[in-house]
């Protein structure tokens, strides 16, 4: 099993990188060819900046369209984020004070992101126009992530796997120094999963994590007037 | 009016979201492009047989040429915001106006042609086969939209379905399957100068009347001139303004404001269209060559000034495009830029929308009014999707907002809002633009108008309002079709430089 999560887990951090690299150059190297903020959009630059941090913080758009999915979504999102931050642990050998401060906000986040996955889970089963427009993998997103929250919690406060040993493991990845993994079968589970998750992030409709960086609706300046907008190709037209 | 063969929406008591009837609309659609109309534009006569094919290969095109569809194509989730938030899906509860649901008309074919999982595994991800059937309901759904913009507020990745909609309209020419309606109008531009097909002489009579008219009305020699090399302004205009009513009275109007502040103004008979059907398309190079007749016409005229009349998608082309298709604007370095930007006046905005005008002589104090004249009129005003969510007017974002109110309330006594969840930035669509303003698209028409006559009815039953102000072509006449429909005076409809044109003092107070 060692071997088996040692070469997954090179695979997938393998394709995450790689796949979302190509992605986010793939985004970037498109142009977008007209002015298209959705209005009233901020002016200037820094105002840009302000509007997307409140769309990635906040949710800001999500929050004028629907409260329920706001609600779910942000507690799921934010959640994760503890969440993920908390198990940076796993990944250094001496863990800083303000890793270990959160590490109680991050285990408690955990149930914070189950409620919102289960919320926005059960929206896609019981609201009509929701389960209209979701497809099959719509649902087992929200069932790998849901068995990813719910296995990680397990372990933290139900059957307890050897943590010590997962993080000399983890440590052993990334020093190529291999090191057992606790053969747990919660843990396995919750690895297999998040492994099969990296993989598929480059290639679903995850790629709305990079995507709201690069939406043209959210990231351009409203400033047609004053600074003339040109994209390589549509400038060669003028030059013929 | 000829009583409607569909159902007219009732009005809510409470504002539920409606039930989903599938395919209510599937039946349809605009009448499609005939070989003459498309042949004049450069678009197949009739879809080609090789359509399949041409159409993944335009798309792929598209793809790498237009970041918005590239992100828009990845990024959703099937969240759900957007599903309650078009006017078409309100009013018709066809379960595929529903924003997410039209896209993914076109993302099921890109996830079918474009990704990995989609040609692995099309049924898990829903990817679809581009074949007879989905370009039909490509054809049918996405000129149910009408590129509003409305449903891009609500999106957590700013997604726009209008973007989609625009994109799938192109591939939909590319391959020979071009809607009559728009690309009729593009060819009329092309040819003459203006959506309506008016030639200059035709022109020149219709203004010496309205001269003749408002000298008859006022006593007052207000010039409506065309053609004038050498003045201050040149005014581009939808043509719907030289005959259409209620669209001539702001054109009056424009001209008072112009005789009043004593600017000297021009017309022109070969850019005698403001608006620019090339956006409804998504064609980067027709909405090029139809915006190229304005800057030709400026260089040509040596005009200081361009301003821009009362039309939505106009004003977004103008406000937003203009710069980039013709260097109509500030801020160019490049030689074809700079050759009209060192003839315009850097003082003022440019292009300004006609209410920026407006509004900044009535701030200078350069204009006088007798307000009791519109005492007779409750004032409502509808914003247009293109002027709130797709431009600005002033120096602040949401001028385009405040300015028309501002000058509304100038020029008239009594004005009230309708329900705020349906005007600023979450105004509701006339159910008209994007092109589909055309008869064979009533019921399209006014099940789309239902969200906008509700709240219209909320302000008629408590304040009285007789009049809706708003500054856009294809609402004026949008609403002129579809208000008798709800039971409403069709002149309940107008320009907001109608009231204007009603107020203004032309004599000497200056």
């Amino acid at each position: 099993m060692t071997l088996f999560f040692t070469i997954l887990f090179y695979l997938a951090t393998a394709a995450l990188v790689a796949g979302l690299a190509y992605k986010i150059y793939d985004f970037a190297r498109t142009p977008a060819p007209l002015s298209i903020p959705t209005t009233p959009a901020p002016t200037t630059k820094p105002g840009v900046a302000f509007r997307l941090a409140r769309e990635v913080v906040l949710f800001e758009s999500l929050f004028k369209g629907n409260l329920w999915i706001w609600l779910f979504g942000w507690l799921f999102h934010m959640g994760l984020f503890l969440v993920l931050v908390r198990h940076l642990r796993y990944f250094v050998s001496d863990v800083p004070a303000w890793l270990l401060f959160i590490q109680p906000f991050g285990k408690y986040a955990a149930f914070m992101m189950v409620a919102g996955l289960a919320g926005l889970w059960a929206r896609r089963l019981f609201v009509e126009r929701i389960r209209y427009i979701s497809t099959p993998s719509d649902h087992l997103w929200l069932v790998l992530l849901l068995v990813i929250g719910m296995s990680g919690t397990a372990m933290t406060f139900l059957m307890h796997t050897d943590v010590v040993a997962v993080k000399a493991f983890f440590l052993g990845l990334m020093r190529f120094d291999i090191q057992p993994l606790p053969a747990h079968p919660g843990l396995f589970i919750h690895l297999l999963l998040v492994a099969l998750l990296m993989i598929l992030f480059p290639f679903s409709k995850l790629l709305h994590a990079p995507g709201v960086f690069f939406s043209p609706t959210r990231n351009m300046a409203d400033n047609p007037r004053e600074t003339r907008h040109l994209a390589p190709w549509a400038a060669q037209i003028e030059k013929n | 009016m000829a009583a409607p063969e569909f159902e007219i929406p009732k009005y809510r008591e409470f504002p539920t979201v409606p039930a989903m009837v599938p395919d209510s609309m599937a039946r349809v659609r605009p009448h499609v492009a005939n070989e003459k109309i498309q042949s004049a534009l450069g678009y197949p006569g009739a879809l080609v047989d090789d359509w399949q094919e041409k159409a993944i290969e335009e798309f792929g095109n598209l793809l790498g040429k237009y970041r918005s569809l590239k992100v828009f194509m990845d990024s959703c989730v099937h969240c759900g915001s957007c599903t309650d938030k078009c006017h078409y899906f309100i009013g018709t509860n066809d379960p595929k106006n529903m924003p997410v649901a039209r896209q993914e008309l076109m993302r099921s074919v890109y996830r079918r042609y474009f990704t990995l999982p989609g040609k692995v595994f099309p049924k898990l991800v829903g990817a679809r086969d581009l074949t007879r059937d989905v370009l039909d309901e490509w054809y049918t759904y996405f000129w149910q939209c009408s590129e509003c913009r409305r449903c891009s507020v609500f999106c957590p990745y700013g997604i726009d379905t209008a973007e989609v909609t625009m994109a799938a309209r192109h591939i939909l020419d590319t391959v020979g399957y071009g809607q009559k309606y728009s690309n009729e109008i593009l060819g009329k531009v092309n040819k003459i100068g203006n959506n309506l097909g008016l030639p200059g002489p035709a022109l020149e009579d219709t203004l010496q009347g309205l001269e003749e008219d408002v000298k008859d009305d006022t006593g007052i020699d207000v010039k409506y001139p065309l053609d004038v090399a050498g003045a201050e302004v040149l005014l581009v205009t939808p043509s719907a303004d030289f005959f259409a009513e209620p669209h001539i009275e702001s054109l009056i109007g424009y001209g008072k404001v112009f005789h009043a502040a004593g600017i000297s103004w021009t017309l022109s008979s070969y850019a005698s269209e403001a608006g620019n059907f090339g956006l409804f398309d998504g064609d980067y190079q027709m909405m090029r060559k139809v915006a190229m007749r304005i800057r030709e016409q400026a260089l040509e005229l040596g005009v200081k000034r361009i301003v821009v009349g009362e039309c939505g998608h106009a004003w977004r082309v103008a406000y937003a495009f203009w710069n980039t298709l013709t260097g109509l604007g500030a801020g160019g370095d490049d030689p074809f830029a700079v050759e009209l930007q060192k003839q315009l006046d850097p003082r003022y905005k440019q292009p300004s929308h006609i209410c920026e005008f407006t509004w900044d002589l009535i701030q200078q104090g350069r204009l006088k009014f007798d307000k009791e004249a519109n005492d007779n009129r409750v004032i409502t005003f509808h914003d247009s999707c293109n002027v709130a969510r797709a431009s600005r007017m002033g120096d602040y974002p949401g001028g385009q907002f405040d300015i028309p109110r501002n000058i509304i309330r100038t020029v008239a006594n009594k004005f009230v809002d309708m329900d705020e969840a349906t005007i600023r930035e979450v105004t509701f669509c006339c159910g008209g633009g994007g092109g589909v303003l055309t008869d064979e698209l009533i019921e399209t028409r006014v099940k789309g108008a239902f969200p906008r006559m509700e709240a219209l009815q909320q302000v008629v039953d408590r304040h009285g309002v007789n009049f809706m102000a708003t500054i856009c072509a294809i609402c004026k006449a949008q609403f002129t079709k579809v208000l008798p429909y709800y039971g409403f005076n069709m002149r309940l409809v107008g320009g907001v430089h109608q009231l204007v044109s009603t107020a203004i003092r032309l004599g000497d107070e200056q």
